[in-house]
């Protein structure tokens, strides 16, 4: 099935240049793929359109089978839900608590209190933070920081999971740690696409890229084959 | 009901923001201004009501001294006996003389001074509300048994007084329009503060998947709470405000001021006030934020 799909998407701020052209790609379910590219090439403005932050300027854009431009805005909510998002900076609430941050996706979703406690707990023990649960967001390692936004992009089993650069500001060990969760996220069928810098991450663990150069899709370079899925690149390939 | 639930998780630290400090005081200064308007409209409207009673049943007849105390008897008599034929006069009495002079002490001197005056006879007259009564036919008619007889119809002047107290009474109304507004208006901007100085959490919230309502409920519960909390205060201050009032009230000596009568549904009216600025608070965050929201994809 077709997770996501660009066609001819471009996308500009205000008047500004086009920061997004001619992108047209299709993600199929339970891939994983890594998003490269220079800064400012455009990376985290493909993972907003994704993610449903920014409407393109032109193009066409379907999550899930829905055509986004056509699809009403009250039904947009329903749509963010499948979509777990690892924000650059992790962007997590500082005046809640671990459990909070976690929770908080559960929250807006309606799902009982009794089960809100049942998950979360289970899934900040996965992530190694049950001796964290009532800290605050400013007094954890930027490692726990990553695993507390990880866990909150999780926490409702979405089908599309959206990292941005979640690798950026901890060490080595800690980013090939995340990497190995997300794998296994990837296992239980969710698709994963992840921004990074990272040269190193992107060879050491070979799935296929996504590269961004100028606000264009330039190429693809799956090192090894993508589990249950591929991209099929219709943009500017050079 | 559910805008009345407390339970939810609070995502937004609103309690936190500036405005929200201010908010409380602000909402009990204008239920302060809301109650003491209401009083004053609904003593307005006591007074307008009672003084149209009163000038609709009384009038007092007039009659000029004669020269004689004889003379003077039988105009009286006559006078009375033509109102007392009167289908629309119920009573008709004459005001005793020494009640008369102390009527007029205050102002010409000692009752025994007044005693060598030639101070007018007056009669007291009820009337019959349902009967019309022709004013001018009736003077001509006294006129002839007592020349120079007039009759003093309340009316006229109780008119001027209806008139005024009516015209406090509808500014009492636009004040408390205006308290409304300025209500509305600080609730309104105090939300958009708040939008603004969170924006990156609600944004957040947004990108997670809470619908407008979700987060639109967090501003409009805080303000209900806001409104509550200074709308009780503003009133807790009202109540001895209005008891001094009653006190000075009751200390003013005058015919004019009559007996205030505030039902029960004016008192309810006042300790209503808190929860309507409660729940226009609420309604107000709520229709702020939710506009807002729209803006986003």
């Amino acid at each position: 099935m077709v997770i996501v799909k660009l066609e001819n998407v471009g996308l500009r701020y205000g008047v500004g240049p086009e920061i997004l052209r001619d992108v047209s790609l299709t993600l199929e379910e339970g891939a994983f793929h890594f998003l490269t590219g220079p800064s400012g090439a455009g990376k985290s403005s493909l993972l907003k359109l994704m993610y449903l932050a920014h409407r393109p300027t032109r193009g066409l854009i379907s999550l899930f089978g829905h055509d986004i431009a056509t699809t009403d805005r009250t039904k947009l909510p329903a749509l963010r839900r499948e979509v777990g998002v690892v924000f650059q900076e992790f962007r997590l609430l500082d005046h809640l608590s671990t459990f909070d941050n976690v929770a908080l996706p559960m929250r807006v979703a309606n799902v009982h209190e009794k089960d809100i406690k049942k998950h979360v707990t289970e899934l900040l023990t996965w992530v190694g933070l049950k001796d964290h649960m009532g800290a605050r967001p400013t007094t954890l390692s930027g490692g726990q920081q990553q695993r507390v936004a990880l866990a909150r992009a999780v926490i409702t089993r979405p089908r599309l999971l959206l990292a941005d650069e979640p690798t950026g500001n901890v060490d080595d060990k800690l980013a090939v740690r995340l990497l190995h969760l997300l794998e296994e996220l990837n296992k239980l069928g969710t698709t994963i696409v992840m921004a990074t810098h990272n040269e190193g991450l992107v060879r050491q663990f070979g799935h296929p890229r996504i590269c961004i150069e100028d606000g264009r899709v330039e190429q693809m370079g799956p090192l090894r084959p993508a589990r249950g899925g591929g991209i099929r690149m219709e943009g500017k390939i050079s | 009901m559910s805008f009345l639930s407390f339970n939810h998780h609070k995502d937004l630290p609103l309690d936190k923001d500036p405005g929200t400090r201010f908010l409380p005081w602000l909402i009990a200064f204008m239920v302060y201004l809301a109650a003491l308007s209401v009083i004053a409209t609904s003593i307005m409207q006591s007074v307008s009501a009672r003084w149209e009673r009163g000038v609709n049943d009384t009038l007092t007849v007039q009659l000029p001294p004669a020269q004689s105390v004889g003379e003077d008897q039988e105009r009286m008599a006559q006078s009375l006996k033509i109102l007392r034929n009167h289908p629309a006069v119920v009573l008709a009495e004459p005001v005793a003389k020494s009640h008369v002079l102390s009527l007029l002490e205050p102002w010409l001197g000692d009752a025994d001074t007044l005693a060598q005056m030639p101070v007018p006879h007056l009669i007291n007259v009820s009337l019959r509300r349902e009967v019309d009564m022709d004013a001018e036919a009736l003077v001509v008619k006294l006129d002839q048994v007592a020349p120079g007889a007039t009759m003093d119809d309340h009316r006229i002047w109780m008119d001027r007084l209806i008139r005024m107290s009516k015209t406090l009474e509808y500014g009492a109304y636009l004040v408390l329009s205006l308290i409304c507004l300025a209500s509305i208006g600080t609730v309104f901007f105090v939300t958009k503060t708040g939008l603004a100085i969170h924006h990156d959490v609600i944004e957040v919230l947004h990108l997670i998947g809470a619908q407008d309502s979700y987060i639109a409920r967090q501003f409009a519960e805080h303000s209900l709470h806001m409104g509550l909390r200074g709308g009780m205060l503003g009133l807790a201050v009202a109540g001895p405000t209005f008891g001094g009032f009653a006190y000075l009230y009751r200390q003013v000596d005058s015919a004019l001021l009559p007996q205030i009568d505030i039902t029960i549904m004016q008192w309810i009216a006042v300790l209503a006030l808190p929860f309507i600025s409660a729940l226009m608070g609420y309604l107000t965050a709520r229709s702020a934020v939710l506009r807002s929201l729209k803006k986003m994809v």
